[in-house]
């Protein structure tokens, strides 16, 4: 009765699972697929403390077990949610999915020390714990690299050992071989040495992965942590954990590939790492000479025109320039100006992280387009102010031989003026020179592109 | 250093080389600036303008003694006389047409450049005067032939009666051309326009106009001297849409021009002839020869059957108050480059291509023709069209960069399906029925996830750290167990999986509440 009851409920908590994703397609619907995950989880988790609580010998004691770490969790969890700027959430989500990670190792170490009910028995059972400990202790480290390079605390550039691709290979085919041991012995000590190796390899991978391709990282991050929590449920015998893990697993591998695509990268050469360090093209090329302007001239040319489009990129996000941004907006279409955003899939650290943003700043979200709603309409554009944006609005993509040739990049270099908001003259992280500074329709602003933004606000 | 701008000597120009505002930017360049009295009258620029700006008014003599002389046209012999030795002179000059100028102005001992020999470059557009002055031209010659018409351009249903509204052709997409395809598009005119290189017809039809275009047989790959029988095809093609376009259009604009050649013949006599009377043709070729026969130099022309051809050649001095903004700009833009340190002081950098390109003759030394300049770094040109090999290889390059192999693909998923058949055959019964619920739950995840808004993937993604969060359930069906090894993990698996469940909702939550709509 109670497992037969459980098992519905599962079932029940999948397909809201599935509802959660579907309705997170859509701005109208996606609070309310939150809402469908939020219920999809409770029902799941009541089911289980039921379950585990009646299976225990000291049902108390467990049920008291489980509200202190679930309490503890949700406290600390809530906490980082609340308090987290946006600009931040790249850091957030990376953190959160080393706890997947985290989660998977231990669960699988547990399964291995206490096989439970329902886990299948035998070789394939200890294939699964290998693989689900493997799997999650690669996101474990991995996102924790992650997070510390998004968050500065470690260098973002790509670490570059000697003969690195070996060394990642050299990890898998040492892991196989502890695999063939683990299952002839069913010792302890090779899963032991196999974490390790697994750690180190998590780290090393995403170590040697540079900040720009983070949007790439994280979502094949996300969907490491997916395939983890399915190794998981394929231990402990659980369709709910192999369906959810199963869904954010291709989920994760989807994202991943729209943002290679984004960048026209193979997801492998993303993931061996090193794009920037091998770029030395351009450099010697005379691009002639850049013009700079001022915030006050800016401000002058966006008193007479009818159409604006910004398009921002990591620099807004570091510079915490999305109010001004908001600001800036809200005064020009209150002259009934049209200002529109075009975002490029991997401008910031994040899939959509520039949306997220500019949600925060309240932006309304029908004027943020995308690259392709918004490529078309460029050409008829007055000014197109690029703020923190290099190599996503880089013409030199369309040039065949270029380092980022083919990579479908926003034609701002189409409107009659460009403005582009920069620190300095730097190339951007894929270290290729953009001829767009030096077009005679763009105007550089140097500086942090907040105080830039704000002295336009001011002189309008 | 002096800069000197003298009035236009030329009969009938209007424009001048400086403007009150141009002049502001010289001086800001760190030059002093002087102008012969009266310079900028006809283009409606007063003395006390150039005065305000910073400049000096002072008389002809003066101003040609100057360090530096910014003009629009070549100067006069007389005029080359006035110059300094060792002065620098920027007009237009003609160069390449105009041999005898260029030696009068080398043993004149001055520095030339050239404004209408400017680099076909990306970075030089900011000085070349011929796009400038052509965009002007493109603009006036609709206005002029809106002048002459004795229609409406604009369609309109009136009490009084339909107007039907203007069918105008451009000949040419180049500055000019799509200026007037501009400019007539935005009277109401409907507009078409045809050029020889098909790879503008988008920029055409960026500009309200529809791109004609014609079908050029392929004779096949086996002809020898292929480009110019296809060139032949095309010329008689060609004809036949101006013969069938003359008939329909009213107004014809023609801005086809070769650099250094007479200007290519496009329509004939019986074209004119088969057009409707009071019909107007605006020849902008006028000066090389005309792209209409009967077109005559800086006149209007009416034909017998009514048909009027104006071939001015002075459209932009016809708007001299911006042609002159234009072309004073271009000279600052040149000014600017020639003032590395905008310190007043002219320092001619002959290694920069668009100042080689530009300079005629400096102090004495003749420098025309300049090098050909690289305008881009592409590789170089393909191989004789002729090859039908390299034509095909190409082509198929193009299509289809990375050859399909369909059979191949199908193989892999056979190869793959039958190893699958023998690890499945070894695996306990419960494992497939879990493996069956991932199959599907991947596909229905690749799925769902397919459509989500490119802007929903921030939340999206703390969406799925929520929900992976799941694997909370190890965690809570370990924590009861009696070994307390396994239970103290058991235990920690569960609060790290708390924080993904409670944190991930939570930030989704907060997040979506900011999406807004207007």
């Amino acid at each position: 009765m109670t497992e037969n009851l459980v098992t519905a409920a599962y079932i029940v908590a999948a397909v809201l699972f599935v509802l959660a994703l579907a309705g997170l397609s859509k701005h109208e619907s996606a609070k309310e697929g939150n809402s469908f995950g939020v219920a999809g989880m409770v029902i799941a988790l009541v089911a289980t403390i039921w379950l585990a609580v009646s299976r225990s010998g000291h049902g108390l004691l467990t049920l008291l077990l489980i509200a202190v770490a679930m309490a503890i969790g949700a406290a600390i969890g809530l906490w980082r949610a609340r308090v987290v700027q946006m600009t931040q959430m790249p850091e957030l989500v990376a953190m959160l999915h080393s706890f997947v990670g985290l989660a998977a190792v231990l669960v699988g170490y547990n399964s291995f020390l206490e096989p439970g009910e329902g886990a299948t028995s035998g070789t394939i059972h200890l294939v699964e714990v290998f693989l689900g400990v493997f799997i999650g202790a690669v996101t474990f480290t991995g996102s924790i690299v992650a997070f510390l390079k998004l968050s500065a605390r470690m260098r973002s550039a790509p670490l570059v050992l000697p003969a690195r691709h070996w060394l990642n290979l050299l990890a898998l085919v040492v892991s196989a071989a502890l695999m063939a041991w683990f299952l002839t012995t069913q010792s302890m000590v090779p899963l032991v040495v196999m974490t390790v190796v697994a750690l180190a390899f998590g780290w090393h991978l995403v170590a040697s992965i540079g900040g720009g391709d983070m949007p790439v990282v994280i979502s094949m991050l996300n969907s490491y942590s997916g395939w983890a929590a399915a190794a998981a449920g394929f231990m402990l015998g659980n369709d709910l954990l192999i369906v959810t893990g199963a869904l954010v697993g291709s989920s994760g591998a989807i994202l991943s590939y729209i943002m290679c695509k984004a960048m026209n990268r193979s997801f492998v050469s993303v993931i061996a790492g090193g794009f920037g360090q091998e770029v030395s093209t351009g450099e010697a090329k005379d691009y002639g000479e850049h013009r700079e302007t001022v915030a006050a001239d800016v401000a002058a040319m966006l008193q007479d025109v009818s159409s604006v489009v910004i398009t921002p990129g990591y620099g807004m996000a570091v510079a915490q320039a999305q109010y001004p941004v908001a600001e800036l907006t809200s005064r020009l279409r209150k002259k009934g100006v049209n200002v529109r955003f075009g975002i490029h899939p991997v401008a910031g650290r994040l899939p959509g992280h520039m949306n997220v943003l500019l949600a925060e700043a309240k932006v309304p979200y029908d004027i943020v387009l995308e690259m392709d709603e918004i490529n078309g309409d460029l050409s008829d554009t007055d000014v197109v102010l690029v703020i923190g944006a290099n190599d996503t609005v880089n013409p030199s993509a369309e040039e065949p031989g270029s380092p980022i040739a083919g990579m479908p990049v926003l034609e701002v270099w189409k409107a009659r003026n460009v403005v582009v908001f920069k620190r300095s003259m730097a190339p951007g992280y894929a270290g290729v020179q953009n001829p767009l500074f030096y077009k005679e329709n763009t105007q550089m602003l140097f500086g942090d592109a907040k105080e830039r933004v704000e002295d336009i606000i001011k002189a309008l | 250093m002096r800069i000197g701008v003298p009035q236009e000597s030329r009969p009938g120009e209007t424009r001048v080389a400086a403007t009150p505002k141009t002049v502001g930017q010289l001086v800001g360049l760190g030059y002093e600036v002087v102008l012969e009295r009266g310079a900028g009258a006809r283009a409606a620029f007063a003395d006390e303008s150039y005065a305000a700006a910073g400049a000096l008014v002072v008389d002809g003599a003066e101003a040609w003694g100057s360090d530096v002389v910014l003009k629009v046209n070549a100067p006069s012999d007389e005029e080359i006389g006035r110059l300094r030795r060792g002065a620098v002179l920027a007009s237009l000059l003609s160069p390449a047409l105009d041999p005898g100028l260029v030696e009068k102005l080398t043993a004149a001992g001055v520095t030339a450049l050239a404004m209408d020999a400017v680099p076909r470059i990306s970075r030089a557009q900011s000085l070349d005067v011929l796009s400038s002055m052509a965009n002007i031209g493109g603009y006036r010659a609709v206005i002029e032939a809106a002048h002459e018409f004795g229609s409406l351009f604009t369609g309109q249903v009136t009490a009084a009666g339909k107007v039907p509204p203007a069918k105008v052709l451009v000949v040419g997409a180049g500055v000019a051309g799509l200026a007037a395809i501009g400019t007539a598009n935005s009277l109401g005119a409907i507009v078409r326009a045809f050029d020889a290189r098909p790879e503008v017809g988008e920029q055409v039809e960026s500009m309200g106009a529809e791109f004609l275009r014609i079908e050029v047989e392929d004779e096949g790959p086996s002809a020898t001297g292929y480009a110019k029988e296809m060139g032949e095809d095309f010329n008689r093609k060609a004809a036949e849409l101006y013969a069938e376009q003359a008939k329909d259009v009213d107004i014809i604009v023609t801005t086809a021009l070769i650099p250094g050649k007479p200007a290519p013949r496009l329509l004939t006599a019986e074209m004119v002839a088969s057009m409707k009377p009071g019909s107007v043709i605006v020849d902008l070729a006028a000066a090389n020869g005309g792209n209409v026969e009967g077109a005559v130099a800086d006149q209007l022309v009416t034909t017998d059957n009514g048909v009027k051809i104006i071939g001015y050649t002075d459209l932009p001095g016809r708007l001299p108050t911006q042609a002159s903004q234009l072309f004073g700009t271009n000279l600052v833009n040149l000014v600017k480059l020639l003032t590395p340190g905008k310190d007043g002081q002219v320092v001619l950098d002959l290694d920069d291509v668009v100042q080689r390109g530009m300079t005629v003759c400096r102090e004495g030394e003749t420098l025309w023709p300049p090098p050909p300049v690289q305008v881009s770094a592409a590789p170089t040109a393909p191989g004789p069209a002729g090859d039908p090999a390299a034509a095909a290889g190409r082509a198929g390059a193009a299509v289809e960069p990375k050859p399909k192999r369909p059979g191949r693909k199908y193989l892999w998923m056979a190869v793959a399906a039958v190893v699958f058949a023998f690890a499945a055959a070894g695996s306990p019964a419960a494992f497939l029925g879990h493996f069956t619920v991932f199959a599907l739950a991947v596909i229905v995840g690749f799925y769902v996830i397919s459509n989500v808004a490119h802007a929903l993937h921030t939340p999206l993604m703390s969406e799925t750290n929520a929900i992976s969060g799941i694997i909370l359930v190890g965690g809570l069906l370990q924590i009861g167990s009696d070994n307390t090894v396994v239970a103290v993990i058991g235990f920690l698996a569960t609060m790290v999986a708390s924080i993904n469940i409670f944190g991930g909702f939570a930030v989704t939550n907060r997040m979506l509440a900011m999406f807004r709509k207007d």
